[in-house]
């Protein structure tokens, strides 16, 4: 297996990093290409951009901001937030973004996920999945989905999708660990590698995480300081997790 | 001042790899014919990328026969190869022995940084076929991960994603061409 990855993830806004608890009360916190430029330079293995206002002038926005981290980012990333075509997820691949991430579109029409794989190759394709209970959460996670967590994760793998990436909402912003039983049901119902989302407070949680699964998307975490970035990635290493 | 091409086939980490190029201080050229470097970048899918590579198939063949050196990334080194088992069986470039297969591994696709022996150098890979050659010369986790035939040098970790590492790469693989 490739080294467990570390993933920095910056929310984006009309084209700047802004701060929120459970996706509400947001705040300017920075520049996404210098945030992500220092997570890189701090030892980040990826980097996720979620577009979270999504609305069509933030649409043109989110290219802007791929093409400028492209510009000055050697790592790969990820972009994510109002994707609902191919074309709109071949624009951000050409800018220089290496994955996309898709979440409440695929639930509303599941044959995106087939599109986007024969177009962009499964390795494009992260589903981003919010659940809560066992249960997938949709629209930022304000609607109930109707579907099962883990019957969706199959559903995805099944239609091609690359990657996963669960985010528990009730952990999300709260700093007290991973929802570790959900993630291990997800690592042994499909084989596509999984990133954690939602939950990290400290080292041990994250290094928690990294053992069910292939990744960990750091957030609240982070506060936006990518020299907590270095200090995490020296006390998972005490710990002795195999980081890059 | 190195010139580099790269073949476009309408898929693929092209502005990835252009500026990545451009970083190492290469001027980029439309000329896949005459670039001191070649490069056949990949993301994307065997047929969709053999269809759309057209005429420029011939030119890189012709560049393997001549000796000029070609670098392939991803799917740029599957596609280099005799066949690729992808979407149902493809016809390859065939200027590198061998063909692509569906990767066997733990999880697929094969996605972050994984070390490449001999070295130990840790570098960035997304995929889901790998290549089965003779012409291997380096491994990572039992997978090809370069890839050495003539003036052929095709890699299975993305260096323009890969980091200092990466580019330390490419640097060499610009100091050849």
């Amino acid at each position: 297996m490739p080294l467990p990855r570390l993933i920095p993830c910056l929310d984006v806004a009309g084209g700047r990093v802004v701060k929120g608890v459970r996706f509400r009360q947001l705040r300017d916190v920075g520049d996404p290409v210098e945030l992500g430029a220092a997570y890189s330079d701090g030892g980040a293995d990826e980097l996720v951009f979620l577009d979270i206002s999504a609305t069509i002038t933030s649409r043109v926005a989110a290219a802007g901001v791929a093409a400028r981290v492209a510009e000055h980012v050697t790592i790969p990333f990820t972009f994510g937030g109002g994707i609902r075509s191919v074309a709109d997820a071949t624009t951000l691949l050409e800018a220089g973004a290496d994955k996309i991430s898709i979440n409440s579109a695929a639930l509303a029409r599941p044959e995106l996920i087939e599109e986007l794989a024969r177009a962009l190759g499964s390795q494009a394709v992260v589903v981003a999945i919010d659940t809560e209970g066992g249960r997938v959460r949709s629209h930022a996670a304000t609607r109930d989905a109707a579907r099962d967590t883990v019957a969706w994760a199959q559903e995805c793998e099944q239609r091609g999708a690359g990657e996963l990436l669960v985010t528990s909402i009730d952990r999300d912003g709260m700093q007290d660990g991973y929802d570790l039983d959900q993630l291990a049901a997800l690592r042994d119902a499909v084989s596509l590698p999984v990133i954690a989302s939602g939950g990290a407070g400290n080292a041990r949680h994250v290094a928690e995480a990294l053992e069910v699964s292939q990744a960990a998307l750091l957030a609240s975490i982070l506060h936006e300081d990518p020299a907590r970035l270095v200090s995490l990635r020296t006390e998972l290493k005490e710990l002795g997790v195999c980081l890059r | 001042m190195k010139t580099v091409a790269i073949a476009r086939y309408g898929a693929g980490n092209v502005r990835s790899v252009e500026l990545a190029m451009r970083r190492l201080g290469a001027e980029m050229t439309d000329d896949l014919e005459r670039a001191d470097l070649a490069v056949l970048p990949g993301v994307g899918s065997a047929r969709s990328a053999m269809d759309g590579l057209g005429p420029a198939a011939d030119v890189l063949r012709a560049r393997q026969a001549a000796g000029r050196p070609i670098l392939g990334i991803c799917l740029g080194l599957q596609l280099a190869l005799d066949e690729s088992e992808e979407d149902g069986g493809v016809a390859g470039l065939g200027i590198v022995p061998g063909r692509a297969v569906r990767l066997q591994a733990e999880r697929v696709p094969r996605i972050g940084w994984a070390r490449v022996e001999p070295g130990g150098e840790a570098y960035w890979f997304a995929h889901s076929y790998e290549a089965v050659t003779d012409a291997t010369v380096a491994t990572s986790e039992g997978h090809a991960a370069i890839v050495e035939h003539g003036s052929f040098v095709g890699v299975q970790f993305h260096p323009e994603k890969s980091g200092i590492a990466g580019q330390r790469f490419l640097e060499q693989c610009l100091s050849r061409g």
